[in-house]
């Protein structure tokens, strides 16, 4: 569990559909993002077979996952890896302090980590006098203006270019007013190479750890994760315990499944596999690397089977950019750290159902995130399973927080709705009741925000079952 | 603290393998796409010029003269290449009857550590391709002892040199045909274009921080 | 597809609660374009809901108590026919999950299994032809996401009204995207709602057409009172009535 201020989901949400541009922004994007992956998986039936096999793989490696962790360990182990495992954030996050401590570095370049940001580690190591430096252009970008990302692949696409250009002028010392992209670009290179060439210490997230050879893959375009996991004299490696795969073999469908639904692309600009730290001859290289393994509530989801179809995600962010209430709110809005469809059932298991089970409560089940998820796993399935415990106080329940939405009022509507809908003739008096009350539904409840931007639904003079009836039809 | 954290992390897992009776998915097959020399060669450059890959296919011979050519017009002064290795050799031997205006050969003969400003301050690299992959348009870096892994991504400008028939159908054929999980180096990348980046309004910009420009030498013979 | 049956004789037909209550009219077409293709329905009286509302509200127990109800209302091997992409998805996807576990469960997937949508029907098992005899007119098509999604028969219900010939089809730019209802989520999650269902009335009066038709009354009444809350004279109408005004030519209620 990560400290949070208390969501306040309904405030994020007017702040998001209020602000124009940032609407426009993220349409933009989003629609750019939506017809990339879409040409890039044109041949329907191979997707078909590839997220299959995508699926395949992860449920595989999942349910062996006790048994594969150890055999990561043990071969990074036996290739010079150090591997270290955190059940916490704060056990993480002191872990990652503890090793800079340990070298007297206070300089640390940071590859894209969306687990770092789980775990806030940047702010924790500020608090500790150590400069946590993102070197990804998107996270510069957001870091430099104080913000968090809004999306698991590219972190600034909620801001367009007049915005970036005046997070560079004001904070980068002695940067130029410039909006052009290839000029912005340019000063991100050189603040940063600076920042390359003398760190001490460099982190990455792993894409995918492969448990048969010991191997931490990384996908990137930019360069800069090539960068902090070479040039400093020490790495430190950072992934959640669901991101082990079996064997080497299984990265091709994998990388072409998460890159081709994370930027529409065939492959990205590097691959990066490590499997050890500088050897005995080598010349570059970290001469120190560190694996580690963080829980914070994965174990938990894994506990259940049917919520463990969550540890799948790749965290491709392709399942936002297909979303309509992503499309309309952007990322901050979650108030969490994972945004869209995969944030509304992964921060409510890991921070539970109080602190974030309105998450779920956002989605109009459309399954436009289920149809493209690369590697099958059924969402809305998942939203409502989050649901269904939110208002349930059965002991079958095992998310925390269960029950936490249950209230007379709905119980009361649900069980009315029963009574009604098991009971022909009560439901057929009710309907004629309704009718000499003047064909209106009362404007109570849920009909209250119906009506704030719609008319009134009519109920119709006759239902069907009395135009059945009129109109001769067999009605046994 | 690793120690404890590790066995309590543990203890939940395997409670909960265990307990599971949900029967293992079949893995199914792809098929793997295969293409002719001449198709393997015409996709690699396709999609690695649609990166933004400047490539050039040479016969075996003329590459130096490729190599020649390209530094000469970026007006390199300093090349960062690895002395003891094919390539190394073949540039050694070139320069002895060099040109003043082609640039200074800097061997990477030295740890990192005692070569650093001169790494950062070169304005090329040239290293082999272990080989390449003709279905997503992709070279096989190989770092070894003699081809240390920054001499790629450090430089503005990287040269590769590729031979055309050590060019795969895909990377599982080629992590299979040289049973990559036997003998996994400390590093393995693929490679497929200059540094880009999407990140400013899904607009592209080349040269982030890596390499601006990949130059590719396809060597047939 | 092999899984429709060829020609049957009689069919089950199920109108839905939304259709029941005010959309009779609809729930009426979609019979009577079975009937005239020689098929007897059999409307079981004891209908009410799918039970689709509570499933997706977090109240599977209420569900199931409903869904179970109509499950014993339809139990000859008659295919059930449903004018409804979403409560067809319903029954057909989600109720071997709502009864996983049950003892009965071979009868409740020998229910689902025969549950059609109205247009694939049509289509498919009855190889339905239709004789335009109306005035030319411009409509637009919206897809329930589960017609889309789950059902996947878009292009049936599309192929439909491509065969009236004097009805031009515009189709919306974000033909696949959700119109906001969700069910529940309209009242849960207003005002992202209200900022779907805009970006597709929108979309609708971006084709130039006259009425928008639809195969699912959950988006129709979200839809047209979103247009007529905007004042905006664009008719929404379910595409079974549309059908059957077409063919007989009977005046069209804008």
């Amino acid at each position: 569990m990560t400290n949070h201020h208390p969501l306040d989901f309904d405030k994020n949400v007017s702040r998001a559909l209020n602000d124009r541009q940032l609407i426009k922004n993220i349409k933009s994007a989003m629609a750019t993002l939506v017809s990339k992956r879409k040409a890039i998986f044109s041949d329907a039936a191979e997707t078909e077979r590839l997220r299959t096999l995508g699926n395949a793989l992860k449920k595989t490696a999942l349910s062996k996952l006790p048994q594969l962790l150890e055999q990561l360990e043990e071969k990074c182990n036996q290739n010079g890896i150090q591997v270290h495992w955190a059940e916490t954030a704060a056990e993480a996050n002191q872990l990652v302090l503890d090793i800079m401590k340990s070298h007297g570095a206070t300089l640390l370049v940071k590859g894209k980590s969306m687990v770092s940001e789980e775990m806030e580690l940047n702010a924790f190591l500020q608090k500790n006098g150590i400069e946590a430096l993102e070197t990804d252009l998107g996270e510069f970008i957001i870091q430099l203006n104080n913000e968090r990302p809004a999306h698991i692949i590219v972190p600034a696409i909620h801001k367009n270019k007049d915005q970036i250009s005046k997070i560079f002028h004001d904070h980068i010392p002695d940067a130029p007013y410039t909006e052009d992209v290839a000029e912005l670009t340019a000063i991100a290179r050189k603040t940063l190479r600076q920042k390359f060439y003398q760190a001490d210490v460099g982190l990455s997230g792993v894409n995918f750890a492969v448990a048969e050879t010991g191997t931490l893959c990384l996908v990137e375009n930019e360069g800069n994760g090539r960068l902090c996991t070479t040039v400093p004299g020490v790495h430190i490696a950072l992934m959640g315990l669901e991101k082990v795969v079996e064997k080497l073999v299984d990265l091709p469908p994998l990388l072409r499944l998460l890159i081709g639904s994370a930027t529409g692309q065939l492959v990205t600009t590097y691959v990066n596999m490590i499997t050890s730290a500088r050897k005995q001859g080598e010349k570059d290289g970290p001469k120190e690397v560190h694996l580690i393994i963080l829980d914070n509530g994965r174990s938990k989801i894994y506990a259940d089977t049917r919520r463990r179809e969550t540890l799948q995600c790749i965290r491709c962010g392709t399942c936002l950019n297909h979303c309509p209430v992503y499309n309309r709110i952007g990322g901050h809005a979650y108030g969490y750290i994972y945004p869209g469809p995969i944030g509304k059932i992964l921060n409510p298991q890991i921070e539970g159902l109080r602190a974030a089970g309105v998450l779920a409560s956002a989605s109009s089940l459309c399954n436009a995130c289920e149809e493209v998820c690369p590697v099958k796993i059924q969402i809305p399935d998942l939203i409502r399973r989050i649901r269904n415990e939110s208002y349930s106080k059965d002991s079958t329940c095992t998310i925390e927080g269960h029950g936490y939405k249950r209230n007379l009022a709905e119980v009361l509507a649900w069980k009315v709705w029963q009574t009604i809908n098991t009971h022909p003739l009560i439901n057929a008096a009710g309907l004629k009741i309704l009718n000499v009350l003047g064909m209106k539904i009362p404007k109570i409840g849920p009909l209250k925000d119906w009506i704030r931007y719609r008319t009134t639904p009519e109920l119709a003079k006759k239902s069907l079952h009395e135009l059945i009836k009129q109109h001769g039809v067999d009605h046994e | 603290m690793s120690e404890a954290s590790r066995h309590r992390i543990f203890s939940r897992l395997q409670a909960a393998t265990r307990q599971d009776t949900t029967p293992v998915s079949q893995l199914p097959e792809l098929p793997i796409k295969t293409y002719s020399p001449k198709e393997k060669i015409e996709r690699l450059i396709t999609l690695m010029e649609a990166m933004r890959t400047e490539v050039h296919t040479t016969a075996a011979e003329n590459w130096l003269d490729t190599v020649e050519d390209v530094l000469k017009v970026r007006e390199a002064k300093r090349l960062l290449y690895a002395p003891g290795t094919e390539i190394g050799e073949a540039l050694e031997h070139q320069w002895e009857n060099a040109a003043a205006d082609l640039p200074q050969l800097i061997p990477y003969k030295q740890d990192i550590e005692q070569l650093k400003e001169m790494v950062f301050n070169v304005d090329a690299g040239i290293t082999s391709a272990a080989g390449a992959i003709a279905e997503t348009g992709a070279l096989i870096l190989w770092p070894t002892e003699q081809e240390p892994r920054l001499m790629s991504i450090v430089p503005p400008l990287h040269i590769a040199v590729l031979k055309a028939d050590t060019i795969h159908n895909s990377l599982l054929e080629v992590m299979q045909k040289e049973n990559w999980p036997a003998k996994m180096p400390s590093n393995v990348v693929l490679v497929s274009g200059p540094s880009k980046t999407a990140d400013i309004e899904m607009t592209l910009a080349f040269g982030v921080h890596g390499p601006k420009e990949l130059i590719v030498l396809i060597l047939e013979d | 597809m092999s899984r429709y049956p060829e020609k049957p004789q009689k069919v089950y037909y199920y109108g839905t609660c939304l259709v029941d209550m005010m959309y009779p009219e609809a729930g009426l077409a979609g019979i009577k374009l079975l009937q005239q293709e020689g098929v007897k329905v059999i409307f079981p009286s004891g209908q009410t809901c799918c039970g689709q509302p509570a499933y997706n509200s977090g109240f599977p127990d209420e569900a199931r108590a409903v869904a179970g109800k109509q499950i014993e209302l339809f139990p000859e091997d008659y295919p059930i026919v449903v004018p409804s992409g979403s409560c067809a998805g319903m029954m057909r996807h989600h109720y071997p999950k709502l009864f996983d576990g049950d003892p009965d469960f071979d009868r409740i997937i020998n229910f689902s299994q025969r549950i059609f949508e109205l247009s694939e029907f049509l289509v498919h098992a009855l190889n339905i032809k239709l004789q335009d005899r109306g005035a030319p007119i411009k409509v637009t098509w919206h897809s329930s996401c589960h017609a889309l999604r789950e059902m996947g028969i878009i292009e049936d219900s599309k192929s439909l009204i491509r065969q009236l010939k004097n009805v031009d089809l515009i189709e919306l730019q974000h033909e696949t995207e959700c119109c906001g209802f969700g069910g529940t989520f309209a009242v849960k999650q207003p005002a992202i709602s209200a900022a779907m269902v805009k970006d597709k009335t929108d979309d609708i009066r971006q084709t130039g057409a006259v009425r928008l038709i639809t195969g699912d009354c959950g988006c129709l009444m979200n839809i047209s009172g979103a247009m007529q809350f905007d004042n905006i004279r664009i008719g929404g109408q379910h595409l079974a009535e549309f059908i059957w005004e077409r063919i007989n030519d009977k005046p069209s209620p804008a």
